[in-house]
C-alpha cells in the first residue's frame, strides 16, 4: 500500500500517469500547468520514458498520435488556448480512433484570458473538441486525489475504447496541495493489433488513417464509433450523490466548484434549506439518469460553475425541462464563495 | 529465366492514383528499393501527408500512419520516440512541408530527430488543383496567382534545403531529381543514404526531389520536363546542401 504523501496537483497527476503506464510525454508550456512538465522532464528518463518539449502544441498533439498510433500509452497536458491550438490533432486521434490522454488544467477565457483558474471550457471538452463528429471521454476531478485515481481509469478506457480521453481540470487543482496516495503501478499491458509497430513481414501493413474519401465508408466509420459512443453512455457515467436523496434544491457542480458547493450546501442545511449535490464526475459521458432520477423529487435545480453558464444546458437535457434550472458562477478567474451560492439557495427556497 | 526488373516488395502491387508524368511513381519506387535493398520493411513506419501523396499509405507495404497537414515530422517524432528501434520516414510535398507544416520541418530538422525525410517539391498544390506553393517560382502561374507570382504582393519561395542547412541538427540535406536515368540513380543513391543515417543513428536526412506536375502545369510529361529543367532546376540547384560523415 502506497503511503499518502502532500503533492502539488499537477506533479501528483503527472506521477499518476506515470504509474498508470504512460510511456511517453510531449507537451508546451503554458501556465497553469507546466509543472506536469517539468515534472516528467525530471521522472521519464529514469523510468525508461520519454518526455520532449515540442515545438508548439500543435506539435506535441501531433507526437501523441503518431506515439499512439504506434501503440505507446502517452499523454499531453496544457491549459485552455492550448487545448485550442491541440483541437485539430484530437479530431485526427479521434478519427483514426487512437487511444491518448490529454490533460486541460482550465484558466479563464475566451483568447489568451487569464492564468487564473475557471471552468469555461466545458463546451469545448464535451462537444468533441476537433471538427467532425467525434467524442471524447472528459473526466472532472474534485480532488488530487480523485484526479490521481482516474488517470489510470482514463488511459484504460482510452485503450478499450480507442478514443481520446480528457482529464478537465483547472487551475486551482493544478496549483493546490494536498495529501494525496499514489495509485500503485500498472502491470497491465493491452495488445494493440492495429498499432503502426512494424510488420516484422509477419501480417500485412497496418494503415492508421482517418481518411475515407467515399462516402458510405466514412458514414460507416463513424457510425461504428457511435456505437460504441451509445455504449459507452449506456456504461461509464459517473455521479457522486451528496446529500441528495431528500434535496429539495440540487445543485449540479463539477471539479473545483462541488467543493465550494459542499460548504454552501452544510450552511443550507443548518438554516433548513434541504439542498443536495449531484457532481458529475464524467461531463462526458453525462450522468442524465442520475440527475433524471433526482428531478422527480427535487423542485428546482442550481447548477453552479466557474464560468456563465455551460454544463446548465446538459442539466436541462438530462431533467428534460421538468425543473427549473438555474445559474450562480464567477468567470474570468474568480472562485465563487460559499456565501454566494448560499444567497442564491435562500433567493430560490423564498420562491 | 533471370529476373532483370521487379517491383519492390515494399511497394504495393496496386495501381496508384497518380497523373501520368508525375514523378511521385518514380520516387515511391525509389524509396520501396531502398527498404528492399536495407532489408527493413518489417520495421519500417512510414508517414503520409495530406496533399497528392496522402494516398501513400495504400502504396507501401510498409506499416502507414497518415498524419494532418503538416504534420508528419512531429508524427514521425512522436513514432520514433515511441520505438526507437523502427525505422521511421515521411513523404510530404511542399505546401505540406514548407507551407503548413514549416514548423514542423524546422524544429524536427533542428532536433537532429532520427528520422528521413522525403519531400517532393513540384512548385504547386497538386491535390487542390494547382494553387501557389511556396515553393512556386516568381512569374509562375497557377489557379491563385492568375498573372504570375509576383514576389511583391505573394512573396518569394523557399529554398527548403537552404534554409535548414544553417541548422546543426540535419545529418543530411539533398536536392535530386528524376528528369534522367543518371538523376534518377542519384536520387536513389541520396534516399538510400537518407535512411542509412537513420540505421546509424546520424539523425534528421531530407532529400528534397524536384519534381513536375504536368496536370497543373498545363503541360504534357514531356514539356514538363523541359519546363524543369529550364526553370526549376536553376532557381533549386541540386546538390548536396549538408552531409554529417
Amino acid at each position: 500500500m502506497s503511503e499518502k504523501v502532500i503533492m502539488k496537483g499537477n506533479e501528483a497527476l503527472a506521477e499518476a500517469a506515470i504509474r498508470a503506464g504512460c510511456k511517453c510525454f510531449f507537451g508546451y508550456p503554458i501556465t497553469p500547468q507546466t509543472e506536469v512538465a517539468a515534472y516528467m522532464a525530471k521522472r521519464m528518463p529514469k523510468v525508461g520514458g520519454v518526455y520532449l518539449q515540442a515545438e508548439s502544441e500543435i506539435a506535441a498533439i501531433n507526437m501523441i498520435y503518431g506515439a499512439a498510433a504506434s501503440g505507446a500509452r502517452c499523454m499531453t497536458s496544457s491549459s485552455s488556448p492550448g487545448i485550442s491550438l491541440k483541437a485539430e490533432g484530437i479530431s485526427y486521434i479521434c478519427g483514426a480512433d487512437l487511444p491518448a490522454v490529454i490533460v486541460n488544467m482550465t484558466r479563464g477565457g475566451p483568447g489568451l484570458g487569464g492564468i487564473q483558474p475557471a471552468q469555461s471550457d466545458y463546451y469545448q471538452a464535451t462537444r468533441g473538441l476537433g471538427h467532425g463528429d467525434a467524442r471524447l471521454l472528459v473526466f472532472a476531478p474534485a480532488s488530487i486525489q480523485e484526479m490521481c485515481d482516474l488517470m489510470t481509469t482514463a488511459f484504460d478506457l482510452a485503450d478499450k475504447y480507442r478514443m481520446p480521453a480528457m482529464i478537465l481540470g483547472d487551475g486551482a487543482i493544478g496549483q493546490m496541495m494536498e495529501p494525496v496516495i499514489l495509485p500503485e503501478p500498472a502491470t497491465r499491458t493491452i495488445d494493440k493489433p492495429w498499432a503502426a509497430t512494424g510488420t516484422e513481414l509477419k501480417r500485412a501493413h497496418n494503415i492508421v488513417n482517418s481518411l475515407y474519401l467515399q462516402p458510405d465508408q466514412l458514414e460507416d466509420n463513424v457510425r461504428a464509433r457511435f456505437e460504441r459512443y451509445v455504449q459507452i453512455e449506456a456504461t461509464e457515467p459517473r455521479c457522486e450523490e451528496y446529500l441528495a436523496d431528500d434535496a429539495d434544491i440540487l445543485i449540479t457542480a463539477y471539479g473545483i466548484s462541488s467543493r465550494i458547493v459542499k460548504s454552501a450546501i452544510k450552511k443550507a442545511r443548518a438554516e433548513g434549506i434541504k439542498a443536495g449535490l449531484l457532481r458529475p464526475i464524467t461531463l462526458w459521458p453525462f450522468p442524465k439518469a442520475v440527475l433524471k432520477k433526482h428531478a422527480a423529487h427535487a423542485k428546482a435545480f442550481l447548477d453552479v460553475e466557474l464560468n456563465m453558464g455551460q454544463m446548465i444546458d446538459d442539466v436541462r437535457m438530462a431533467i428534460e425541462y421538468a425543473r427549473p434550472v438555474e445559474f450562480a458562477g464567477r468567470t474570468g478567474g474568480i472562485i465563487i464563495t460559499p456565501d454566494e451560492i448560499l444567497a442564491k439557495l435562500r433567493e430560490m427556497e423564498a420562491k | 529465366m533471370s529476373v532483370v526488373f521487379d517491383r519492390p516488395h515494399a511497394l504495393a502491387d496496386v495501381s496508384t492514383h497518380y497523373c501520368p508524368g508525375c514523378f511521385h511513381g518514380i520516387i515511391h519506387r525509389l524509396v520501396a528499393e531502398c527498404i528492399d535493398e536495407l532489408g527493413i520493411e518489417g520495421k519500417t513506419i512510414g508517414i503520409a501527408p495530406v496533399g497528392c501523396s496522402v494516398l501513400a499509405y495504400n502504396y507501401f507495404n510498409c506499416d502507414m500512419i497518415q498524419a494532418a497537414h503538416g504534420r508528419a515530422p512531429a508524427v514521425a517524432t512522436g513514432v520514433k520516440r515511441a520505438n526507437p528501434d523502427k525505422v521511421v520516414f515521411t513523404y510530404q510535398g511542399d505546401g505540406d512541408l514548407a507551407a503548413i507544416g514549416t514548423a514542423e520541418t524546422v524544429h524536427a530538422a533542428t532536433r537532429g530527430e532520427n528520422i528521413t525525410v522525403i519531400f517532393v517539391n513540384n512548385a504547386i498544390y497538386g491535390m487542390t488543383g494547382g494553387q501557389m506553393a511556396p515553393t512556386t517560382l516568381p512569374g509562375q502561374i497557377t489557379q491563385t496567382t492568375p498573372f504570375g507570382r509576383d514576389v511583391k504582393e505573394a512573396g518569394n519561395p523557399i529554398r527548403v534545403c537552404e534554409l535548414l542547412s544553417s541548422l546543426d541538427g540535419p545529418a543530411l540535406l539533398q536536392r535530386v531529381t528524376c528528369d534522367t536515368v543518371p538523376h534518377i540513380r542519384d536520387a536513389r543513391k541520396a534516399i538510400l543514404k537518407g535512411f542509412q543515417n537513420q540505421l546509424e543513428g546520424k539523425g534528421f536526412s531530407l532529400i528534397e526531389v524536384v519534381s513536375t506536375c504536368p496536370t497543373n502545369w498545363g503541360l504534357s510529361p514531356v514539356k514538363a520536363i523541359e519546363w524543369l529543367r529550364q526553370n526549376m532546376l536553376p532557381y533549386y540547384p541540386l546538390g548536396v546542401y549538408k552531409e554529417v560523415k
